[in-house]
């Protein structure tokens, strides 16, 4: 896997207020480059959508940004409020949680045997103090803690719609149902910044337009800033103010998302150059 | 032999057998063999054994003797009612969901369950003191002291998910804790006895050992647990292994602290507001039961909590419950200290009562049993630990009058084997355990397959 020869860009310039900064974020697998020289910020309130080809960096910016990876070089700073600013690189997943990033996972994982409610109480939970002693004798704390949880579980579930389901598996509700209550998880644990990792896939056109309205409503009534990965370019066109482009672990373009449509980089990646596939990209 | 089908009426008996055979098919005869291997099993384990003399006596003994065709023939009612429950077992299972529902109901009753802890309490009060004096003994320094055990390492096992192979290590350290307190600062001075060659700064009574014990105990347990709780699965198994062989070679080894194989003798019994337990077995039960409905109730509350539903999410996925915010190592380490500290408990308690004890008290074997009473009665379920621990050790003890006493513990093992495969979720399983197997039968969590194809821009 070569890089292909593309001046290097970054989604940097023109962002005053940003809630998260990637600076120079490079990410190595032994021989393989997943994430080359990144920089990239994420707008307050605004909603960024990361696309690229498969195997483009995305999944493992996410994983950068969430901590699970540790990337070799660069900075990655997180901005929960305006000038406050604390450096994620190093941390630990739950610490990175615990300061007001949340995530979803491109492949569904919510905890199965437990019920919907229960899954989103994890998550809300995150934020509580009841230690194993106040556990073990249901101090009044604890009492109140869980009716608290219950409470913000329920409001939840209600947001994304899945109210009705509360006290269901989680492993029995339907995929697009499971694409919601993760959401709904990670909103329980009260981030400044969203991370969707592929909320569509696998969805169908009705799951798709609701999940549309979700993530607007999620930016607008919640105040969040989302950060998405989408292969669905309706979704991404639609609800994305700004798009940044992936490809072989770099930024090769970042703009509104008409400007990303005509940027010919982006247009290669995606479709080949004209020499090789021109007339496959062609029917699509 | 069991006739499935009406023998057509014209025809005679010849031709109704050639029907049931031309019925079977290729696993009734897999069952059939099946069914005969352990009906000649059971007829060698029951029959007569060899000696140096008659080396095939063992063999000749049991199968070449009329009494082989009694096994033959309950083999073959075996065989008859298993293919029976195979074709017709569904229907009976229709007909029965009435029942199935009403079980399902009381089983999920909060009222009804109450009444069924409240029923087993009762009995555990009042059957005890009718009982001969060697059930007792085995009530009190087997069964009691083990279900105390198996409910402290359900926590680690059952709710937190964590393999721990060396959990007799802490029961171990609750033992020499009780026996190094109870001994006096001034060696022998007023014809005092310590237990151990080493003398404590102060001298308690066992009763006030055992917050002592559990908080060494919680402090091993998190001296253990810090730098090993970053492993998962097969490799904290291994390291948890050695550290229960480590105590307990320590303790034989350290003629100095702890008086080595000859172990601690004369730790005394508990006493407390002017009463003294003694050589009587029934005070010790009650005290146990007591102890042990308190860390029930405790641990009951534990697992429906905040920290109860961590653990779960750790066990399933633990890279999304660190995702969803939880610190998993605290809570891991956290399971493990409480587990631990149960396990300290049951070592005061046992250490008093039986006042002397040698660290050969604690092999490998019993840390294995223990997790075998954990994984019978059903991981992650209290109930299911207390009906594990007991059940297994009573079958041994039952059988010690009725089998030769050097097959006890086959029996013990065929009971295993038969549940894993019939059971595996356990006597009792907890709620979120069974969904776990259930969900994994089903082969659920094929998520990635749905992942959709690399998109194209569209305008």
């Amino acid at each position: 896997m070569t890089a292909p020869p593309v001046e290097q860009i970054d989604a940097v310039s023109g962002i005053d207020d940003p809630v998260v900064q990637v600076s120079n974020l490079t990410l190595r697998f032994g021989g393989v480059t997943s994430l080359a020289d990144v920089s990239l910020a994420v707008a307050r309130g605004e909603i960024l959508a990361v696309i690229g080809p498969n195997g483009a960096g995305k999944t493992s910016l996410f994983n950068c940004l969430t901590g699970v990876y540790v990337g070799e070089q660069g900075t990655i700073a997180f901005l929960p409020r305006p000038g406050e600013s604390i450096e994620l690189a190093g941390r630990k997943p739950h610490r990175i949680t615990q300061l007001g990033l949340a995530r979803t996972f491109q492949n569904i994982r919510l905890f199965n045997a437990l019920t919907a409610i229960e899954n989103v109480k994890i998550g809300v939970e995150s934020r509580q103090h009841t230690g194993p002693i106040g556990a073990m004798l249901r101090l009044p704390r604890t009492r109140r803690e869980e009716r608290a949880s219950d409470a913000r579980a329920l409001e939840l579930l209600e947001f994304v719609g899945l109210h009705a389901q509360g006290n269901r598996l989680a492993a029995a509700l339907s995929y697009g149902e499971q694409r919601r209550l993760e959401i709904a998880r990670a909103l329980a644990t009260q981030p400044t910044l969203l991370l969707l990792d592929e909320p569509a896939a696998g969805t169908n056109p009705n799951e798709k337009a609701d999940l549309e309205r979700l993530i607007r409503r999620i930016n607008t009534e919640m105040g969040l800033s989302v950060l998405l990965i989408e292969h669905d370019m309706r979704l991404v066109m639609s609800v994305a103010a700004r798009v940044a482009v992936l490809n072989f672990g770099r930024l090769i373009a970042a703009g509104t998302p008409a400007e990303v449509q005509r940027n010919p980089a982006v247009i290669e990646a995606y479709l080949g150059t004209t020499d090789e596939g021109g007339s496959d990209a062609a029917s699509s | 032999m069991t006739v499935y089908e009406n023998p057509p009426p014209d025809d005679g008996a010849t031709s109704s057998i050639r029907d049931i055979f031309g019925s079977l098919r290729d696993d009734d005869w897999r069952r059939l063999g099946g069914c005969m291997f352990a009906a000649v099993v059971v007829a060698m384990m029951t029959g007569t054994s060899g000696n140096a003399q008659h080396l095939t006596a063992g063999v000749t003994g049991s199968l070449f003797k009329p009494r082989i065709l009694v096994f033959i023939l309950f083999g073959l009612a075996l065989w008859a009612l298993m293919t029976a429950w195979k074709r017709y077992g569904d229907d009976v299972k229709s007909s029965l969901s009435e029942v199935r529902e009403l079980r399902t109901a009381v089983a999920g009753n909060q009222w009804a369950r109450y009444g069924g802890y409240l029923a087993v309490l009762l009995a555990a009060i009042l059957i005890p003191p009718q009982l001969s004096v060697f059930w007792q003994q085995v009530l009190v320094s087997e069964i009691g002291i083990y279900v105390l055990l198996t409910i402290g390492l359900n926590v680690v096992v059952g709710f937190a998910g964590l393999l721990d192979l060396g959990y007799i290590a802490f029961y171990a350290i609750g033992a020499y804790t009780a026996a190094y307190f109870t001994g006096f600062p001034d060696a022998n001075r007023r014809g005092h006895i310590s237990p151990l060659p080493a003398h404590p700064p102060f001298h308690l009574n066992p009763f006030f050992v055992l917050p002592v014990a559990v908080l060494v105990c919680l402090i091993a347990g998190l001296l253990l647990g810090a730098p090993t709780l970053r492993l998962r699965g097969d490799y904290l198994a291994i390291v948890t292994l050695g550290f229960g062989e480590i105590v307990r070679i320590t303790a034989n080894n350290s003629e100095s602290v702890t008086n080595g194989p000859r172990g601690a003798f004369g730790v005394p019994h508990f006493s407390a507001f002017g009463y003294h337990w003694t050589l009587d077995l029934m005070p010790y039960w009650y005290l146990l039961l007591g102890i042990i409905v308190i860390v029930f109730v405790l641990f009951r509350q534990l697992e429906n909590s905040r920290v109860g539903r961590a653990w779960t999410a750790i066990r399933e996925d633990e890279v999304a419950a660190a995702a969803t915010g939880i610190p998993t190592l605290k809570y891991k380490l956290m399971a493990f200290a409480i587990g631990a500290s149960t396990s300290g408990l049951a070592g005061v308690i046992f250490a008093s009562q039986v006042g002397s004890f040698a660290p050969d008290n604690f092999r490998l074997i019993n840390s294995l049993l223990v997790l075998v009473y954990v994984i019978f009665g059903g991981m992650g379920s209290l109930p299911g630990a207390v009906a594990g621990a007991s059940i297994l050790i009573w079958l041994p003890e039952a059988l010690r009058d009725h089998v030769d006493p050097q097959d006890r513990f086959v029996y013990f093992g065929a009971l295993l084997v038969v549940m894993m495969i019939f059971r595996p979720q356990g006597v009792f399983p907890s709620r979120r355990r069974a969904r776990e197997i259930g969900l994994a039968e089903a082969g659920s969590g094929g998520a990635d397959a749905m992942a959709a194809p690399g998109g194209v821009l569209q305008q």
